[in-house]
């Protein structure tokens, strides 16, 4: 197989500088009106204006909570859903614009599902699967059955065992990984795994990301990696976002996140994962009471319901993405140096 | 834990068989478990591992076309032996369950007050308004916030982290002995997950309940378990407790899952550990050790017997024939980064 | 790669698996009550195929000397009909003419609102409202007034009440395959086929069709004996097939007179509507039984 990689990318447009995704103000709000005898409801604000941007070969992690828009996001980008307000720039373009058309915004950004069995036809065979995206592209049946044959055996499915299966017959670990070959057949340059591995058990979960960090650097791919979580973000990302009720709360480089958040969800977040030391057990919940629902989220900051730092500026002003540390953003006014919350006062 | 109370749960030699087609699925091979009272026993393992059908079998949800072979004593009861009248107090009264999915535990068209109240009635002869007063007292104990008008909600009216909440309330109406808990907390998002973890803690000490809690997530099983009992294939291949399957794991099924987890970062180079292969086909489970076919340590008795229920430590024990022999040879990883 | 999967322990099964429909006919061969009707479904339809070779009489000759003779006469096995009629012979050729009006119908509105189903599923929005809003008001009617009332609008004959049956069965066939079809496109591998680039026909052509299709075809199998038993009636009421043609639901109209002389005689007709139909109804359901993909 040759080598691709970041830097050497035929494709390459922008340059390195320029990131390969650029997301400005993105919103999507479901509901509010229907169809012909649809009625007038609650509007739910799935995603309400974000900005993120993801440079060319880095992973970039997503996590949050139901209910906080991570999915959404990831459906935006794809374009499988038209989003309210905001534009989606690939390595410089705008998406539908007349240098990058849908077509071709397509070939160059794939996405892998939780489901593995839900997202394979029942009905086709595992070969078929996989070359279904470079036929649909103009290659011809023998050259895009050859093409998923070499697929099948980058993911370490072997062609000559697995080709002529059907989706039922295999695991759900080698169902997962038919899955990525299938999203690598149109040579993408972003994937987006929407947990990819969250329905995996745990010993096969650490195969496949393995294999996904083997394919990211043997096809110079970029990652978004969708992900509730966060032991596995950590372990596979570059930069992490967190999102909580549709907005992004933080979002930086992975070692300062994980040592030292900015935003308190984030460190109830971090707090909440279960411990692995029977001598250090967590003896109090961080947070109390579920996420709320994204129909009608608090104003001010969303958080500030379930924050023990909220103060009566939390609940009107919202905070805006601000400089924890370098390239390290949080959305709280505990970051912004004159913000007026009055525990940074005391500080 | 009071280790000179005799065991509440006792399981010798449990198998459980499913018809499947033309043949059988073995999905549970030979379990035996005990538990004390007020204690918590996780059952950790993966998908098809047989956790959660022996925990079924110690309520015995199987359909009648499944064969249950040993013995369960439950509080004294012969499990497997029950009429149906007992059964039917047995379940409930003696041990009751919570599941992953609260739909399994709630009509969807009764309110949830009403459901735990006809519960106390049909079980313990109460009346209507004793057994609203009883529900709403679970209500304030599982901590549910306005717990009487919550009283009134249908199911679908809660969030995933109430509705499980009220589950236990359910289930802790009859005041069991023991509470089976089918992964209850795996659909729940992280900082919900830890509440309830928190709150099912806190009952069980509360009532002295024993609790058997299966599980997926050795961080979970930590979290509530003094006991962890990891299955693989339909057997027990180590138990002992939390600290000595943590911290001294046994079992090279146990080690792999442990070293196999994605923790903390790792360099650009790095890959996770992780056990090669795929669990094996219970319709044809491999002659001896279910894990021979994916262990590092395999020696040829692997493939001939299935190995004996090893003491490693005076609570703890795995099912492996190379402990206690000679120290497992340095092991031999995979090369993972490597590649085609 | 080769060393993640190096230990894998999936048996190794020949290098192409079966299709998904020889194992939907593998599990149906298994189920023996399918296979009856299936018998007594072929047994019928060769019967009415060859019929000038093994009706023992001519079906239209009559005699009034001998009419309504009991079934085991002596020449006349199942006995005579009330013109004097070989009942017989007459119960075999009305087999091509009940089998016809059993299954146009439903092939017809199988073809019509599959697609309309389809169609309306796939566009989605206001456009599926509407198309589905109208079939709704079919719906509205029971289907065995709307079936009279389309007959008696058209006029008797044979064609008329085809056409009156298919949009009978046209609403119910698309409801069938809008709900099929929307469950469908909502699958992630539709969408998954729709991030690839792929047109819509494509997509229908290649992953819904497949997906759809089957259920929808199981659901019309089970109409057969709908319109068979519609079809007699019409025929019953004088607004299908007209005498003197052998057909089930006309010959036990013109037989009722004789119910209470040779009632086992006047009642054969209606066996074989009830045997076809049932035949149809448990080999659909012994269909629907093998077509279930299990994980």
């Amino acid at each position: 197989m040759s080598k691709v990689s970041v830097a050497n990318d035929p494709r390459d447009r922008g340059g390195a500088g320029t990131p390969l995704l650029d997301v400005r103000g993105l919103v999507k709000h479901f509901g509010g009106k229907g169809g012909l005898f649809g009625r007038s409801g609650s509007v739910v604000r799935a995603v309400d204006g974000i900005d993120f941007s993801v440079a060319k070969g880095e992973t970039l992690g997503i996590v949050g909570e139901s209910g906080c828009g991570k999915s959404t996001t990831a459906r935006l980008v794809m374009q499988i859903i038209k989003p309210d307000a905001g534009d989606i720039l690939f390595d410089g373009e705008a998406v539908g614009s007349a240098a990058l058309d849908l077509k071709a915004f397509r070939r160059q950004v794939q996405m892998v599902f939780q489901d593995s069995y839900a997202s394979l036809n029942p009905r086709l065979t595992v070969e078929d699967t996989v070359a279904f995206g470079p036929r649909i592209h103009g290659a011809s049946t023998a050259a895009s059955i050859a093409k998923a044959h070499d697929l099948l055996h980058s993911v370490g499915l072997e062609p000559r065992r697995f080709a002529g299966r059907y989706p039922h017959e295999i695991s759900g670990g080698q169902r997962q990984r038919v899955n990525i070959a299938r999203a690598l057949s149109l040579d993408p340059r972003l994937l987006i795994l929407d947990e990819a591995v969250s329905a995996l058990d745990k010993s096969v979960e650490a195969q496949v990301l393995n294999l996904l960090l083997d394919l990211k650097r043997d096809f110079g791919l970029t990652y978004m990696f969708i992900t509730h979580d966060l032991n596995v973000v950590r372990f596979m990302s570059d930069r992490i976002m967190v999102m909580y009720l549709g907005k992004v709360v933080e979002v930086g480089p992975s070692e300062p996140i994980f040592e030292k958040p900015g935003h308190p969800y984030t460190a109830a977040l971090l707090s909440s994962m279960p411990s692995v030391d029977p001598d250090n057990l967590t003896e109090e919940a961080p947070l109390t009471g579920d996420p709320p629902n994204p129909i009608n989220p608090p104003s001010g900051c969303r958080f500030h319901p379930r924050c023990r730092m909220a103060s009566t500026l939390c609940s009107h002003a919202e905070p805006e993405l601000a400089e924890a540390s370098p390239q390290h953003l949080a959305a709280c006014h505990l970051v912004g140096p004159q913000s007026g919350h009055p525990r940074l006062a005391a500080a | 834990m009071n280790s000179t109370l005799p065991p509440i749960v006792e399981a010798r030699d449990l198998t459980v068989d499913f018809a499947a087609g033309r043949g059988m699925i073995r999905a549970v091979r030979g379990v035996d478990l005990s538990l004390k009272p007020a204690e918590t026993l996780a059952l950790l393992g993966e998908s098809g591992s047989g956790k959660s059908v022996t925990l079924r079998a110690l309520m015995r949800l199987h359909p009648k076309s499944a064969k249950i072979g040993g013995t369960i004593q439950v509080d004294d009861a012969d499990v497997l032996a029950l009429a149906p009248s007992a059964l039917r107090a047995y379940r409930g009264k003696t041990v009751s369950m919570i599941f992953q999915d609260p739909s399994l535990a709630f009509d969807p068209v009764y309110r949830i007050g009403d459901q735990i109240a006809e519960t106390v009635m049909r079980h313990e002869g109460a009346s209507r308004a004793e057994g609203r007063k009883r529900a709403l007292e679970l209500f304030e104990r599982v901590r549910i916030p306005s717990p009487e008008r919550r009283l009134d909600n249908f199911p679908h009216e809660m969030s995933g982290g109430m509705r499980q909440r009220a589950m236990i309330a359910l289930a802790l109406a009859c005041r069991p002995k023991v509470l089976l808990a089918d992964e209850p907390t795996t659909a729940l998002d992280a900082t919900v997950q830890i509440q309830v973890l928190l709150l099912l803690r806190e009952l069980q000490r509360e009532f002295g309940l024993a609790i058997v809690f299966v599980t997926h997530d050795i961080g979970v099983a930590v979290e509530i378990a003094d006991r962890i009992a990891v299955m693989y294939a339909g057997c027990i291949v180590e138990s002992g407790t939390c600290r000595d399957v943590i911290r001294n794991p046994s079992h090279p099924y146990t080690r792999g899952l442990l070293s196999s987890r994605a923790h903390g970062t790792l360099g650009k180079d790095e890959r996770l550990k992780a056990i090669p292969g795929s669990p094996p086909d219970l319709s044809a489970p491999p002659p001896g050790c279910a894990f021979g076919p994916r262990c590092e340590h395999f020696i040829d008795s692997c493939a001939a017997d299935i190995p004996p229920n090893v003491p490693v430590d005076s609570l703890h024990s795995a099912r492996c024939f190379r402990i206690g022999s000679s120290p497992p040879p340095h092991p031999r990883r995979a090369r993972h980064g490597s590649n085609a | 790669m080769s060393a993640i999967d190096a230990g894998a322990i999936v048996t190794v099964n020949p290098v192409r698996s079966e299709g998904y429909w020889s194992s939907v006919g593998r599990r149906l061969v298994r189920d023996p009550v399918a296979m009856l009707a299936l018998a007594l479904i072929l047994l019928i339809v060769l019967a009415a195929i060859f019929a000038p070779y093994i009706a023992p009489a001519d079906p239209f000759r009559g005699s009034m000397v001998r009419r309504l003779r009991p079934i085991g006469t002596p020449g006349y096995p199942l006995g005579t009909d009330e013109l004097g009629r070989d009942l017989l012979s007459r119960l075999i050729y009305g087999g091509r003419l009940s089998l016809f009006m059993g299954v146009t119908p439903v092939l017809l509105a199988f073809m019509v609102g599959s697609s309309i189903g389809i169609f309306a599923a796939y566009v989605g929005g206001w456009v599926n409202t509407v198309v589905m809003r109208v079939i709704d008001v079919f719906f509205a009617f029971p289907s065995v007034l709307l079936a009279i009332a389309l007959s008696g609008a058209l006029g008797a004959g044979i064609l008329n009440s085809i056409v009156s049956l298919t949009v009978v069965f046209v609403p119910q066939i698309a409801r069938i395959a809008e709900s099929v079809t929307t469950q469908t496109r909502n699958r992630d591998f539709v969408e998954a086929a729709r991030i690839s680039g792929a047109r819509t026909l494509t997509i229908v052509r290649v992953h819904v069709l497949g997906n759809v299709l089957g259920p929808i075809f199981v659901y019309a199998t089970s109409l057969i004996s709908v319109s068979m038993i519609l079809s007699s009636g019409l025929s019953f009421l004088g607004l299908g097939v007209k005498p003197p043609e052998p057909e089930w639901g006309l010959m036990l109209n013109t037989l009722r007179t004789a119910i209470y002389s040779q009632p086992l005689v006047a009642a054969l007709p209606g066996a074989m509507i009830f045997i076809t139909s049932i035949s149809f109804n448990l080999f659909s359901d012994g269909l629907r039984g093998a077509m279930e993909v299990r994980q």
